[in-house]
């Protein structure tokens, strides 16, 4: 099958979930109709109005191409980082590092995956900007909580941009036999990982009684993890017919990349907790800020990306 | 011709305030409302009053007008355009010298007319490691001249790290502005006492205050 037919099929069948939702938050809310839950009930159909638009902007992406995806992944990156630094304390003598940061690694890093170099954009940040941040913040002369400046804005760097562009970098991948649907495997990370979001939210608010960590999100649950992974990985399997790997490939990979997906979702939340705020914005309506919604996929894009490119590339 | 220019060096500085800061209103202790108010705000860049004039409802702007430094705002014509005649706003001398009665006189007027005012009540630009300076009795003898205009706290979070003082380059980090519970001076309160309450009402507007967190 080529490409267009089997992302035309995906996106169709994304609407068709994204209609059902619809009908469900549409009946939830009259049945609660201001009473017990409702707000419950108004922030599920925020959410759901807001992926409307997140799947709309991807379909528009996909139709533009591997271009199209990368340009979306940067913008998110930059919302991300932006939200990041938001938070973190800097000071002005971090300046410099920081508009640094904003436009010339984050372009610099998404250029460097547009070009199809690996060799340098899977080092550039870990080691160029690493390197060459804390000098710029050093020329300052200033000594004030030094290392731990350093240190955020870096961990901010690697979280939002580096992480996150390992996204449009599974198009420079280069596997036998699958060239020309290799946009196919975002697809597969974005469904996957951001299904098990979903599916934990769902799992969670039906059987949720076991908080995993209280103090950093009152709102993950044992029961939610447990059920949301296990469906992500039944819902990877079966969209193995996009991947180049097999059934059983799929679903192992759909495995690991929604527990990362967790586990990314649980570090960003610590992250939040510990500067003392709820969210990281409030650019998407019902989930907060970009990096509320890409949290899960800053951890899982990177181990995807290596999985695939060990196992399944020349 | 002179009107469009002001217009749209208006609506470019409000574009662009927009765009770098993503500037949101957070209206905690007050709603927005057309009646006469004086807002208080800390103060650490240039960019502060065109952040509040930004999230305020369009038809509150133009009865809103800011209170700025004469000295830094009649000094060229670039800053007289946009004190004066885009921002309009109310320029008073801020030298040791004058009079506190005269230094005023003009916020008296404007007040008299009916304008809602923003004011800066540290008097300069805030660019120390303190969130707050200490006040300047100028709020003060505004409140004693019109005790009837409720004072409202304002927090601008932010701005002073997107541009600060002697850099040329914006960083986009996300900027807010939080409207806190209006205060009046009270019968019979002195000077001291009500510069310390005020101060103490806008730290209490500054987010992440009332969980106990550092700014």
């Amino acid at each position: 099958m080529g490409f267009e037919h089997d992302a035309i099929r995906l996106f169709a069948g994304a609407f068709a979930v994204l209609v059902v939702a619809s009908l469900a938050g549409a009946v939830l809310q009259r049945r609660t109709g201001g009473g017990d839950g409702s707000a419950t009930v108004a922030n599920l159909v925020a959410r759901i109005n807001a992926w409307w638009v997140m799947i709309g902007v991807l379909a528009l992406a996909f139709l533009a191409g591997e271009i199209g995806v990368l340009v979306v992944f940067a913008f998110a990156s930059f919302m991300a980082l932006r939200e990041f630094m938001t938070v973190t304390p800097t000071r002005r003598s971090d300046h410099i590092a920081l508009f640094a940061s904003f436009f010339v690694i984050l372009p610099a890093q998404y250029y460097l995956i547009a070009t199809s170099w690996y060799g340098l954009y899977s080092i550039f940040i870990p080691v160029y900007a690493f390197l060459s941040l804390p000098v710029l913040a050093a020329l300052r002369g200033d000594v004030s909580r030094y290392m731990e400046r350093v240190a955020e804005v870096q961990w901010g760097l690697m979280t939002t941009v580096y992480c996150l562009s390992h996204v449009p970098a599974l198009a420079t991948l280069d596997i036998p036999g699958y060239q020309g649907r290799e946009l196919l495997l975002v697809a597969f990370l974005i469904i996957v990982v951001q299904g098990s979001d979903v599916l934990q939210y769902v799992w969670g608010k039906l059987l949720g009684r076991h908080k995993v960590a209280p103090r950093l999100s009152p709102s993950k649950t044992w029961e939610g993890f447990v059920g949301g992974v296990a469906s992500a990985t039944a819902l990877g399997a079966a969209i193995a017919w996009i991947t180049p790997f097999s059934l059983l490939q799929a679903a192992g990979i759909a495995l690991v990349i929604a527990i990362c997906g967790f586990f990314g979702g649980l570090v960003m939340s610590a992250i939040k907790r510990d500067r003392g705020v709820k969210d990281w914005g409030q650019m998407i309506e019902g989930h907060g800020g970009m990096l509320d919604r890409t949290d899960s996929l800053v951890f899982a894009a990177p181990i995807f990306f290596h999985m695939t490119r060990y196992w399944f590339t020349v | 011709m002179r009107n469009v220019a002001i217009h749209a060096t208006r609506l470019a500085l409000m574009g662009l305030a927009r765009l770098v800061t993503g500037v949101s209103p957070r209206w905690q202790g007050c709603g927005p409302s057309g009646e006469q108010r004086i807002y208080f705000a800390n103060h650490a860049s240039h960019g502060d009053f065109v952040l509040i004039r930004t999230v305020l409802p369009p038809k509150l702007r133009a009865a809103t007008r800011p209170v700025a430094g004469a000295d830094y705002w009649r000094r060229g014509a670039m800053r007289r355009f946009v004190g004066n005649d885009v921002f309009n706003a109310v320029l008073i001398e801020r030298s040791e010298t004058t009079a506190a009665r005269d230094v005023l006189a003009p916020i008296k007027t404007v007040l008299g007319e009916g304008a809602s005012l923003i004011i800066f009540p540290e008097g300069t630009r805030n660019q120390t490691d303190a969130p707050l300076l200490p006040f300047k009795s100028g709020i003060y003898h505004i409140a004693r001249a019109f005790p009837s205009i409720p004072l409202v706290p304002v927090w601008i979070e932010n701005i002073g790290r997107v541009m600060p003082k002697g850099e040329l380059l914006p960083v986009p980090l996300l900027c807010s502005v939080t409207f806190g519970a209006p205060t009046r001076l009270q019968d019979g309160e002195r000077r001291p006492a009500f510069l310390k309450r005020c101060e103490a009402a806008l730290m209490a507007t500054a987010p992440g205050a009332e969980a106990g967190h550092g700014v």
